[in-house]
């Protein structure tokens, strides 16, 4: 584990009023799913799972085909779609059609996908103003800061926060009422909207079929992106595709409840290509963007394939022991929680943060609210694995090598092995007279590894007598 | 850009050829359930009050415009070219705008009207949600840019849910550039999770079905 990744977990968990914000929040989103999930209101929940795993499953394994359908589609109703390998060929193609067309204020609705690839800062080096519109993604682009949650970017700021961040950066008097702060904002944000040259939105899902992107919100920001401005540009990563408009049946009943506990969300919209023939209003232009930036490299991997089906709603996080102790802002990528967890070792390398893989309790709990049924802890298994095997090539860790080594060495030679357990349990810590180690021993020499462990957790004290020598006594 | 790269790559990924056919997809799942339409007008309404929705039924044509007059007393309105909104007499109300077909007009009228008058395409009654498809009778930023908006719904457009609506507009894309799925007012819970309405969209919805 990096001394940042630690670093950034004991900030986090040194803070009680941090703590209390996120285990609130998520215990809110995990109430609200739980009921909107119960047999009563959603009877076929499970078939709808089963159906989403076997509709990503068949489409994430003929992507190619889906792919290319979804570009003649746009084509057909007048739209454009740009491949994109990754984050600079993004910023390149904004950047070139903002030139092209004299623009200079950008809004946007709410893309993780954007996130990922740093946009607004890129666009931001060109002068060009990308304005966030979602209220949470507002309030942390104001702050400069990574969004906290999938779902829910502000999450980890409280009111009397978000009234500083508005008189800092906006000048407008302190309000820590929320429906002003809010409304502060939806003015701030009408002005940009009407302004706007272009508007780049994410996707939730892309039709094949129709050539259209699918877009779920609560707020209106992003229909008023999409809506208002003259031109339209949605980035998606490539694995959002679903086949049929049909299938949508499936995929906006799960993603709302599993989000926020929604049936469905306030606004689904519904968009294939730019305004036509005698329709009022509405863009002129209408581009998608599909990008690699590293699904490929996913997509290769049989294994780990499954990991594309997310369709980023938010629950592993609300579920997870460890995100709901360490929060967003401790894992090392834009993506957190369980999902992070398997995303960013398989995007930017394991190394990236070996110790990623290993900070999961493997409860479970992720899988079991997954909506497409991506099995995140057999993946953090395999990536576990895939840690050691690097260390191994590289030749790290020698000393764990050696120990397990010799371990395994013991375990074959019976005589050996109970010969070492007398002599472990004799130089064990005693406990507390009630049967349990919960502090490291007044050894004299500090062993870290068994510091950092007790620090968190109790052992159980030795046994004054073995299995072997009960087993003796007993025959 | 990198068209050919890409798509490359994912064969590769996959083990497949260009051009190569695909098996077989899993069938839709969609299920439709049977419900009258009374039925269904309860169960809509009844979703949409639990949104904070605001609802009426109305008895007949004159009925639904007095409606819509008492919820806009005397406001500025730009309402949508929906032949249902004339029927009723509403476009003939004082302080209405209608009839707009250009874009910039109709956009600078909605982001200062109001109140917004709509029809709908289709309702869907088991979640409370306005099926609106952008046409030359519906224009996107009526239900969007003003505070209030205000739906007048035929009652044989009431459908069970969203599979029904799958069922019988499986490919959507045919028919518009947009169809928007409007399930009660905007809102957001972007800060410490407490709900407030209207933060981009109207906070205020009512829904009229004739």
């Amino acid at each position: 584990m990096s001394a940042i990744f630690e670093e950034k977990i004991h900030q986090t968990m040194a803070d009680p009023k941090l703590q209390l914000a996120i285990f609130a929040a998520t215990g809110r989103l995990m109430e609200k799913r739980r009921k909107a999930v119960n047999a009563e209101v959603c009877p076929d929940y499970q078939q709808l799972r089963t159906q989403a795993n076997a509709v990503k499953r068949h489409t994430i394994g003929h992507l190619d085909y889906y792919l290319e359908l979804f570009e003649r589609n746009v084509a057909a109703h007048g739209g454009k779609v740009v491949f994109c390998k990754d984050a600079h060929e993004v910023a390149d193609f904004v950047l070139g059609l903002a030139k092209e067309r004299r623009a200079s204020l950008i809004v946007k609705s709410k893309s993780m996908t954007t996130e990922e690839i740093d946009l607004n800062e890129r666009l931001e080096h060109h002068q060009l103003e990308a304005v966030e519109t979602d209220l949470g993604e507002y309030l942390i682009q104001l702050a400069h800061e990574r969004p906290y949650h999938i779902v829910a970017p502000a999450l980890h700021k409280t009111k009397e926060q978000v009234a500083d961040l508005l008189t800092e950066r906006l000048g407008v008097p302190r309000e820590t009422v929320i429906e002003k702060q809010t409304m502060i904002a939806r003015a701030v944000l009408r002005e940009k909207f009407l302004a706007a040259d272009i508007g780049i939105s994410g996707a939730n899902f892309l039709v094949a079929d129709s050539g259209a992107i699918v877009l779920v919100e609560n707020e209106g920001n992003a229909r008023l992106t999409t809506s208002a401005p003259k031109i339209h540009i949605a980035i998606a990563g490539i694995e959002k595709m679903i086949p049929r408009a049909q299938d949508l049946g499936v995929f906006l009943k799960l993603l709302g409840r599993s989000a926020t506990g929604q049936p469905l969300t306030v606004y689904t919209s519904f968009l294939s290509g730019p305004r036509r023939g005698e329709e009022i209003d509405g863009p002129d232009e209408f581009y998608v963007v599909l990008l690699d930036n590293g699904r490929t490299k996913v997509l290769a991997d049989r294994d780990k394939r499954e990991s594309l089906y997310c369709i980023r709603c938010g629950a592993c996080l609300n579920h997870c022991p460890v995100y709901r102790k360490i929060g967003g802002h401790s894992f090392p990528w834009v993506y957190s929680g369980p999902i992070g967890a398997i995303l960013t070792p398989q995007f930017l390398g394991v190394n990236h943060e070996p110790g990623l893989p290993f900070a999961s309790s493997l409860c479970g709990a992720c899988a079991e609210v997954c909506p497409v049924k991506i099995d995140i802890p057999k993946i953090l298994l395999d990536l576990r694995s895939d840690v050691k095997k690097t260390e191994l090539r590289e030749g790290a860790n020698r000393l764990e090598r050696l120990a397990f080594r010799a371990w395994a060495w013991v375990m074959r030679h019976p005589r050996l092995y109970e010969m070492a357990g007398m002599a472990a349990a004799s130089l064990a810590p005693s406990g507390d007279g009630g049967g349990w180690v919960r502090s490291a021993p007044a050894w004299g020499i500090k062993i870290a590894p068994l510091d950092a462990w007790l620090s968190q957790r109790d052992l159980p004290s030795a046994p004054t007598k073995s299995f072997r020598q009960l087993w003796r006594e007993r025959r | 850009m990198s068209r050919e790269n890409v798509l490359h790559k994912v064969r590769t990924a996959l083990g497949r050829s260009a051009g190569q056919p695909v098996q077989d997809s899993p069938p839709v799942y969609l299920t439709v359930p049977e419900a009258g339409v009374e039925a269904r007008i309860d169960v809509f309404f009844e979703r949409i009050e639990a949104l904070a929705g605001k609802t009426h039924r109305a008895q007949s044509l004159e009925d639904a415009r007095a409606y819509v007059e008492r919820v806009i007393a005397g406001r500025k309105a730009i309402a949508s070219n929906a032949p249902v909104l004339r029927q009723c007499g509403i476009t003939a109300l004082a302080g209405v705008e209608s009839g707009i077909t250009d874009g910039a007009q109709l956009r600078g009228l909605s982001a200062s009207a109001a109140c917004g008058i709509t029809g709908a395409d289709y309702a869907l009654a088991d979640t409370g949600t306005l099926v609106m498809l952008a046409s030359p009778q519906e224009a996107r930023l009526i239900s969007l840019l003003p505070p209030v908006h205000i739906a007048v719904v035929e009652h044989e457009r009431l459908l069970t849910g969203l599979d029904e609506l799958l069922s019988i507009l499986p490919h959507p894309a045919e028919q518009t550039s947009s169809m928007v799925l409007i399930t009660g007012p905007s809102r957001t819970a972007d800060i410490e999770q407490i709900l407030v309405r209207g933060v981009h969209g109207p906070g205020e919805i009512h829904v009229v079905v004739v």
